[in-house]
């Protein structure tokens, strides 16, 4: 075997070997996408931040409750048909799909207490949660969560109405 | 001596056709091999920590696309959803379930629970859920019937052709935007058509096809 043979294998092997490695064509950079862990980490990282960590976006104090308008109800109906509506039922009588399937009944929105209860609270439940309810903070943004209470009481106020509530223009729509 | 031995026809046969198979290897290879559904993993459901279904979820429940996925609207990533999500309900149903076992085992042990990417792009790719969202094109659109499917799994190749198709002539892909996170919405005879939508939206396909509206 001529001397020059091995090396000429060994350079080819080595060639193709970093061919091989550049297929990744720089598909994996160095730097962190979501849900991306960093590099050298433990597969346990912690998820709970470092004490006294706040979200960017997190508001200081609770928002005001802003005038209720169509455009917030609007809002409000579609974030309550999104993340309340599967126990509490589209129209909050509390019977809706995960209910039906074995989760413990919410109250009706209809009944005398929820009636008489301060806007605050339903913002309040939906921030905190509230026995078997979960925190939905991080799902419904401040802002949304006032949408809903508004849409909430909009339910509640439909429930009772007459036809003579309707505008004379829409009455034919109910007929 | 002879220039041609007993054995030349033999290897020169040889050496033809093994030209020629080694460029036909060589043109599959190159060409064939990474558009096949092996490679780009397209009807592929790899295997999760939780058999989780979205046929049941989705379709079954009516649970919307955006109870779990969160960040959708608003973000580049759709959002996996928080254990916190998956035990909202199943802290009251289905609590002595085996396969929710590692949902259990990630809260007592605040641990978030380890998915296997279904649809994965390379760092080069920047891709944005929420401008897709709110310019009306639907969660099926890429992600196939995913409210019909038991294991999650992936619709579309993602290939660049794939991508530039839809960015070349969007309005088929369009729907309203009431109807984005209806994983069976139809076009119907009433549906604004594509362009109608197009001008709706304002989608301007001057520079939708640009190497910068996806590579930065």
């Amino acid at each position: 075997m001529k001397p020059w043979r091995g090396t000429a294998i060994a350079g080819l092997a080595g060639a193709a070997a970093l061919g091989l490695a550049a297929c990744d064509n720089m598909a994996n950079q160095p730097k962190l996408n979501p849900y991306e862990l960093p590099y050298g980490a433990q597969t346990n990282w912690p998820v709970t931040p470092p004490p006294h960590v706040v979200a960017r976006d997190e508001p200081e104090h609770p928002p005001p409750a802003p005038p209720v308008t169509m455009a917030l109800l609007e809002r409000g109906r579609q974030r309550f048909d999104i993340y309340c509506s599967p126990c509490h039922g589209r129209f909050g009588d509390g019977n809706g799909m995960i209910v039906q399937r074995g989760f413990p009944r919410p109250p009706s929105y209809y009944s005398d207490a929820l009636r008489n209860a301060p806007s605050q609270h339903f913002y309040d439940v939906i921030t905190h949660g509230y026995g078997v309810m979960y925190s939905y903070a991080g799902r419904v943004e401040p802002a949304d969560r006032w949408a809903i209470v508004a849409y909430i009481r909009a339910l509640q106020a439909s429930a009772g109405a007459t036809v003579a509530d309707v505008p004379p223009n829409q009455r034919s729509a109910l007929q | 001596m002879a220039i041609f031995g007993p054995r030349a026809n033999l290897f020169m046969n040889a050496a033809l056709l093994g030209a020629t198979g080694g460029g036909i290897v060589l043109l599959l290879a190159v060409w064939v091999v990474p558009v096949i559904g092996y490679n780009t993993q397209e009807r592929f459901a790899p295997q999760q920590p939780i058999p989780f279904s979205h046929k049941h979820h989705v379709s079954g429940l009516g649970i919307d696309c955006r109870y779990c996925h969160t960040e959708v609207e608003k973000s580049a990533d759709a959002g996996m959803p928080s254990t916190a999500i998956c035990m909202t309900c199943h802290s009251q149903i289905w609590t002595n379930a085996a396969m929710l076992a590692p949902d259990r085992r990630s809260l007592a042990d605040n641990t978030p629970i380890r998915w296997t990417r279904v649809y994965t792009l390379p760092d080069y790719v920047f891709f944005d859920h929420s401008i897709h969202i709110a310019k009306g094109v639907g969660c099926t659109e890429c992600h196939g019937p995913i409210g019909d499917m038991a294991l999650t799994w992936k619709a579309r190749t993602l290939s660049m052709s794939w991508c530039l198709s839809c960015h070349r002539d969007p309005a088929p892909h369009l729907r309203p935007r009431d109807q984005v996170f209806n994983p069976h919405w139809q076009r119907a005879s009433a549906t604004p058509s594509g362009a109608a939508l197009m001008a709706a939206y304002r989608i301007n396909t001057e520079n939708l096809s640009d190497c910068g509206i996806c590579h930065r």
